[in-house]
């Protein structure tokens, strides 16, 4: 049988090397978040070939309709997207009319988003209260799922610890999206993260329910090796769902699903197999450590694996 | 294994014929067989959310102070007014929502002229009848009042004096008072004008003030706007009067409409826009189609070629599950979005996560060396407790941002909730009840006795 919790420490070492990094861009840059969270506005336009504006056309007309902080960018597809504060629709329409008389032709609207300020912050006190509330759900119905076992509270604690694991790496992975691919945390975003969240702590049950049965049926075995036992038994189960189906089903839609949901797909992606990672080499790992609590050894010279 | 299986078939393949003639079809129609005349009808036609066909969505807010309070009665009032004025417009399919307890979501799907549904809703007008004295005012004006959305009786508040230059006009009565206005053609026959009936209370008010003031001017006010001066020619006593002016039939039904739905309970102003081109619909929807297509078939390859014959039950009942959960979205009217569309997928990643948990069991059963019956029996009970305790899991995260998206007016959100929440409660059904039915049907049929080449073990 594969010994895999052995070398627990790498696994923990590893994900240190994912997480740090991302959250280090994290902390100095911060996750630029979208107006969904800030308040503001997006406006993407296409001109008819022909006919097109850069940003040093586009700025003026904003600072002329009373908005001195447009940033212009531009798509692949050669579509306009014009961020800035918040637009009413009366001032929208006259930057269009402004547009269409310097530009020679109507631009296409493709997509518009408005929204408040106060809204906005409104959003985010209630989007960090969902993650909350998710969170603590979780360790409530696991807490009563394994109400039979002994120390039912570790399994909802290393779930949450595990899940901490996932949420960091899925906000590693969006900061470096937001230096590379110019991403932005929008309401997809949250979803996505709740999501990862949901299908975490699924995955985490799927393992500790073995380690359920195993603990009733082999009493006498050394709780590490039961630990271990019951991960290589649900191993091909892990394999077989989260990276031969869900992952191929999030890869062929990050790959052609379309710009609206390839960075909401490639989050789930990466969240997702996070959260399958964390379930063998970080919930199950945790559980033993906490088991043979040792912690007391961490200092002691050369007693650890 | 099984007693009742053809039972069980039979129900099967009767849920699965309903599921396909819902899928199939734009309306369910059963018919009387005797007369022809139809017994039952449901329109289950496809909804696209704006993501996918293009449209407008505004998020509209009481403009009240943040921490005052919001009658719920008088949102869901405003959210009918609101609804009626679009519905006024002749747009079509538009749904208006409450969202949370102080804000309303109007979704307009595959609309291009935005304009004048903004310009519609954002009339969230105030009506008064204030009494400007000997004045008649012009339309366009913007005039003061002494009326405050808090005041209850604005009847019962004493005649302003103030004569400094911002007049401030005492406000007899608001639109609330109005119980119905029709526009109707004047006596001349050339011309049109609008009767309107008054509510006892708005009667009571307008008796005594009319007889007060025949001769002077009571100027109809729209969000402080005046839009119409008429002025007193008798005493209006029985709640019931004319407006008569130089109106065309447009005019007179603008100003009937104004009359009818001015009146919105609570004052609201725009909070957030999102406007989606119909392009950028359409082609989100072809491609996510294809996506799910392409993964979809993959998925089912690596299915059958390791599971072998299980895989093929497998698919079969994945089919089965997707077939079940379009005709439910399609029967509820659920709106189809692009995260909707991701949701589903998820779904049918837990639906298939909860047979592969079974079929290892099996193998692992049959490996250790039982009979393939009791093989199949041991698979299903001992994953069950798997299956169950991890999708709740799922359900309940699904609940949470349900209730978070449902507050902001996120249908998105909402629609990726509610996809996933049911895709994985019909996978459950469906790897309990299908999988094993098919399983076992298959086995009776073909009684396979290489383990090796049929479960791939």
């Amino acid at each position: 049988m594969i010994d895999i919790l052995s070398k627990r420490y790498l696994y923990f070492a590893i994900s240190l090397l994912v997480i740090l990094p991302g959250l280090i861009v994290l902390i100095s840059g911060g996750l630029p978040l979208s107006i969904d969270f800030t308040g503001g506005s997006l406006l993407e336009v296409q001109f008819d070939p022909g006919t097109s504006m850069n940003t040093s056309e586009i700025v003026p007309i904003y600072e002329t309709a009373g908005i001195d902080d447009a940033q212009v960018t531009t798509t692949e597809n050669g579509s306009l997207v014009i961020r800035s504060s918040f637009l009413s629709n009366e001032i929208r329409d006259e930057i269009i009319t402004s547009m269409e008389l310097a530009a020679g032709s109507a631009p296409q609207v493709i997509r518009f988003d408005s929204v408040g300020p106060s809204i906005g912050r409104q959003v985010t006190s209630r989007a960090i209260l969902a993650v909350a509330v998710a969170a603590l759900a979780v360790v409530i119905y696991i807490t009563i799922a394994f109400r039979k076992v002994s120390n039912a509270f570790r399994y909802g604690v290393c779930a949450i610890i595990a899940m901490v694991h996932d949420v960091a790496v899925v906000f590693s992975v969006a900061a470096l999206g937001a230096r590379l691919f110019d991403w932005q945390m929008d309401a997809l975003f949250l979803t996505a993260l709740l999501t990862v969240i949901g299908f975490s702590v699924q995955d985490k049950v799927v393992v500790f329910d073995r380690i359920r049965e195993n603990s009733s049926i082999l009493r006498r075995l050394d709780y590490e090796k039961l630990v271990n036992h019951s991960i290589v038994q649900t191993l091909q189960r892990s394999i077989n769902t989260q990276l031969m189906t869900v992952e191929f089903l999030l890869l062929a839609l990050a790959l052609f699903g379309g710009v609206t949901l390839q960075e909401f797909a490639v989050i789930l992606l990466v969240g997702l197999f996070s959260g399958t990672y964390s379930s063998i080499f970080i919930a199950a790992p945790i559980l033993v450590l906490w088991e043979k609590r040792e912690w007391t050894n961490w200092f002691s010279r050369g007693a650890t694996a | 294994m099984i007693r009742n299986l053809s039972n069980r078939i039979i129900a099967i393949v009767f849920v699965l014929a309903f599921a396909l003639w819902i899928d199939l079809s734009p309306q369910i129609e059963v018919l009387n067989p005797l007369d022809g005349n139809a017994l039952f009808i449901r329109d289950v036609s496809p909804r696209l959310g704006l993501d996918l066909q293009g449209g407008l969505q505004v998020l509209l807010e009481a403009d009240l102070p943040e921490d005052s309070p919001v009658d719920a009665n008088a949102m869901e009032t405003a959210r009918q007014i609101v609804q009626q004025r679009t519905d006024a417009l002749g747009v079509n399919e538009n749904v208006i929502q409450l969202a949370g307890d102080r804000r309303i979501v109007g979704e307009f799907p595959g609309l291009e002229d935005t304009e004048s549904v903004l310009a519609t809703i954002q009339q969230t007008g105030l009506l008064e009848f204030v009494d400007t004295g000997d004045f008649s005012l012009d339309p366009g004006t913007i005039i003061a009042t002494d009326y405050s959305p808090g005041d209850n009786a604005p009847g019962e508040v004493p005649p302003s004096e103030d004569s400094t230059e911002d007049t401030v006009y005492h406000t007899v009565m608001t639109g609330g008072d109005l119980d119905s206005v029709i526009v109707r053609t004047d006596a001349i026959g050339t011309g049109y004008e609008i009767d309107f009936t008054l509510t006892p209370n708005g009667s009571e008010i307008f008796a005594s003030h009319t007889s007060a003031n025949v001769g002077k001017f009571l100027t109809i006010v729209l969000d402080k706007l005046v839009i119409s001066s008429p002025s007193i020619g008798s005493a209006i006593t029985g709640g019931q009067g004319t407006i008569s002016g130089n109106f065309s039939l447009e005019s007179a039904n603008s100003l009937a409409i104004q009359l009818r739905y001015g009146s919105l309970p609570v004052p609201l102003k725009i909070v957030e826009t999102r406007i989606i081109g119909p392009t950028l619909g359409a082609d989100s929807l072809q491609k996510s189609l294809v996506a799910g297509l392409i993964g979809m078939t993959i998925v089912a390859m690596f299915m059958i070629l390791y599971y072998r014959l299980p895989g093929i039950v497998a698919v079969l009942s994945i089919l089965f599950y997707a077939a079940i959960a379009l005709a439910l979205f399609k029967w509820f009217h659920f709106t189809l979005t692009l995260p909707g569309i991701a949701g589903f997928l998820l779904s049918t990643g837990a639906a298939l996560d909860a047979i592969v948990l079974i079929f290892e069991r099996l193998k692992e059963e049959l490996r250790n060396g039982k009979i393939l019956s009791q093989a199949v029996d041991q698979g299903w009970t001992r994953a069950w407790s798997s299956i169950r305790d991890s999708n709740l899991s799922t359900i309940i995260t699904s609940g949470i941002l349900f209730w978070f998206g449902s507050t902001f007016g996120a249908t998105i959100v909402k629609g990726f909730s509610l996809t996933l929440a049911l895709g994985v409660a019909i996978s459950l059904f469906t790897a309990i009840y299908v999988t094993r039915t098919l399983l076992v049907l298959f086995l009776r049929t073909f009684k396979p006795q290489n383990l090796t080449l049929w479960f791939g073990i």
